[in-house]
């Protein structure tokens, strides 16, 4: 059976199961397909909110990044772990005692105003919809490289599975068929890394081996850090970057994490307070387990690709053409050429490929001596590098046919909790709650349904010019999210002060300015070429476009705390609302307001 | 009713101490030790680098899990001590 067929058998069957899924749990009514009817046991909820965070970012794209930059990159690994903290302990446990379903319910009564209720939901929407953008192009690799299409076609195939996929069923049947994919994707994930720790450092636990030795009995990272210095390209394990960026790029991550919508949603659905603390835990352990092995993978990755285009060390000879088009450890090369997303040229026609930093002024001279004209493996995207890490390590096909079924899980179920949260901040926030109150149940389904396609049509156009690899994309959602919901959340909950003005001008504030920082940076709607400045020269010093939501955050509160100061204190039964917040007792069934 | 506010009051106290004491350990394994602070730890290796590259690709997610859990048990029994927890 050749390749191809395998990867066919593992996603159809991984889809069988899901669809089988949502079809048997199929949401009835509204209660039911925003919040699940609230019986969700918190390990449940841990394991299906792991799958919904844990997107096309975590799985395809962030090992990736990790891989080619090492040590700066931790952020992600930090700043996506980290955020769970300050869900725990500052929002999840006082948002289910209010207990509404959607977080611009909670914003719009805490600040009681509709206004402010309205700008939470373009802020929510903002949010996701350039998340939404990271995932379709996970999702348009994915489909690129198992169907052996350029990634363009993969996208558009990909946007339509999302659309008949999220349509299927409300939370309901996500949350179900979410803790199924939690299983494929972490499986898929964990496989390939200890067969890959295996090979290299004889450690079956991935996390461990990372920090061990190799055959030879040097450590892993000694021998990585030797290997990329020798080819021009920097330290793996040392820092490059500004530290106040990474600071402030860790830091919107975080924050991001704790303002997302769809993640904040899960949280509403537990029965009581005390299990929305035990949730966020649960939810971290099955994040970590993915966690504590992508920096494995990526410096196992690193290793494998250059001993790949080095078999002889690199002080030999570099790989020949004739040996990348005949011998099977190279065959995922011609593959993933397939997809428009790996390429390689033999510049100066000596049927070697040389892969090794051009920019580096030692290598220059090297080249120079050796008779290289520039690095020769043209093109090799980070999005790729999980996916193709099994068929890179030689691993059998059956591993490969259930990696790329655990790409697609990680990003449809992210795709499709996100287009819920979507579909339900236009249908039940925007349409019912402020234009069209008398509306039925039947048309506001019809409206949420409606309003996913919608998403989709806009996260396919402005996904074809993608402003950077998918993790960067997302990051990008999160920083959106860290300006703007975050701090309304945090002052909603932990002050008695801030009122309906103050909060509308500081997410106002703290979206406006994060979006045209990154849009300065980024492009225009991400149009290439309408942009002002790049992240290699950004406008403030060290602070690049993604690190932005940081500050934008702080923008947030000093706003909303000097227009608070100029305006009518709040009202006695809002500061009531919020004394009740605090207090987890009387935390009944939460209620739709309808 | 003076006496449930006083109640409710101690209880946001400990409430607001233990989330202060728990950020800074959240903030010092992260920004600290994996950050700004890893050139001080730089002397003590770990598998083939140092405690701060550790820190940032592995040791900040161990202590968050473990601060979450410790929070989430923490607080229950502060509802409880407090009779402010869910019947």
């Amino acid at each position: 059976m050749d390749q191809f067929t395998i990867n066919l058998l593992f996603v159809g069957a991984s889809f069988a199961l899901y669809i089988g899924i949502a079809v048997w749990a199929r949401a009835g009514s509204t209660t039911e397909f925003y919040a699940a009817g609230r019986g969700v046991h918190p390990v449940t909820n841990g394991m299906a909110t792991a799958a919904d965070w844990m997107s096309a970012a975590s799985f395809i794209s962030m090992a990736g990044l990790i891989a080619f930059t090492g040590y700066d990159n931790s952020s992600f690994l930090m700043g996506w772990t980290g955020g769970y903290v300050l869900l725990a302990l500052l929002l999840a446990p006082y948002l289910r005692k209010f207990g509404k379903f959607t977080v611009s319910e909670f914003i719009g009564d805490r600040f009681y105003s509709p206004t402010a209720r309205m700008v939470a939901v373009i802020c929510l929407l903002v949010a996701s919809i350039t998340y939404v953008i990271g995932q379709m192009q996970g999702v348009g690799i994915a489909f690129g490289r198992f169907l052996e299409i350029d990634a363009f076609w993969g996208l558009l195939v990909g946007a339509c599975v999302v659309f008949a996929y999220a349509v299927f069923g409300g939370m309901k049947g996500v949350t179900y068929t979410q803790v199924a994919q939690y299983c494929v994707l972490i499986t898929a994930y964990t496989i390939p890394a200890v067969f890959i720790s295996l090979q290299i450092t004889g450690n079956p636990i991935p996390a461990l081996g990372l920090f061990g030795d190799t055959a030879s009995g040097e450590p892993l990272l000694t021998k990585l850090d030797q290997i990329v210095t020798d080819l021009g390209f920097k330290e793996y394990t040392a820092p490059h970057g500004s530290t106040l960026n990474m600071v402030l790029f860790t830091l919107s991550l975080m924050i991001g994490t704790a303002g997302l919508p769809h993640v904040i949603m899960r949280f509403f659905t537990v029965p009581k307070v005390s299990d929305a603390r035990w949730s966020a835990g649960w939810t971290l352990v099955f994040i970590a387990l993915l966690y504590l092995t992508a920096p494995a993978v990526g410096a196992m990755a690193r290793l494998n690709i250059s001993e790949l285009m080095w078999p002889n060390g690199t002080a030999g000879e570099a790989v020949t053409i004739q040996q990348i088009d005949n011998a099977p450890e190279y065959a995922w090369m011609e593959t993933w050429k397939k997809t428009g997303l790996l390429d390689w040229e033999d510049k100066n026609g000596d049927g070697k490929i040389q892969y090794y930093n051009d920019a580096n002024a030692e290598l220059q001279a090297k080249a120079e001596e050796k008779g290289w004209k520039g690095n020769e493996l043209t093109k090799f995207n980070r999005d790729i590098l999980v996916l193709a890490n099994p068929e890179i390590a030689s691993l059998p096909g059956w591993v490969i046919g259930l990696v790329a079924a655990g790409g697609l899980a990680a990003a449809l179920s992210t795709a499709a909790g996100l287009l819920l949260a979507i579909s339900s901040a236009i249908s039940h926030d925007l349409l019912k709650g402020q234009f069209t109150p008398k509306m039925s149940e039947r048309s506001e389904l019809l409206a949420a349904r409606l309003s996913m396609a919608a998403a989709i049509v806009v996260a396919v156009l402005l996904g074809l010019n993608p402003p950077g690899f998918a993790a960067q994309t997302v990051a990008l959602a999160f920083g959106l999210a860290a300006a703007s919901i975050f701090p309304a959340l945090m002052m909603g909950i932990f002050s008695t002060r801030i009122n309906n003005s103050g909060a509308v001008a500081g997410m106002l504030a703290g979206l406006v300015v994060t979006l045209v920082y990154i849009f300065l940076h980024k492009g225009w709607f991400f149009i290439p070429d309408t942009n002002s400045f790049s992240d290699a020269d950004p406008l403030l010093g060290p602070i690049k476009s993604t690190s932005f939501g940081a500050i934008g955050a702080a923008v947030n509160f000093a706003v909303a705390y000097i227009v608070t100061g100029m305006t009518k204190e709040i009202p006695q039964e809002i500061k009531a609302l919020v004394e009740s917040v605090r207090v987890p007792r009387g935390a009944g069934a939460a209620a739709a307001d309808h | 009713m003076s006496q449930q506010n006083d109640t409710k009051n101690a209880y946001w106290q400990a409430n607001l101490r233990l989330i202060g004491i728990s950020l800074v350990i959240w903030a010092s394994v992260s920004f600290g030790f994996g950050i700004i602070l890893r050139p001080l730890l730089s002397g003590i290796s770990v598998g083939g680098t140092d405690l701060g590259f550790w820190f940032a690709q592995q040791g900040s997610i161990l202590v968050f899990l473990a601060l979450i859990f410790f929070y989430a048990w923490r607080m229950n029994k502060v509802d409880r001590e407090h009779g402010v927890d869910e019947e």
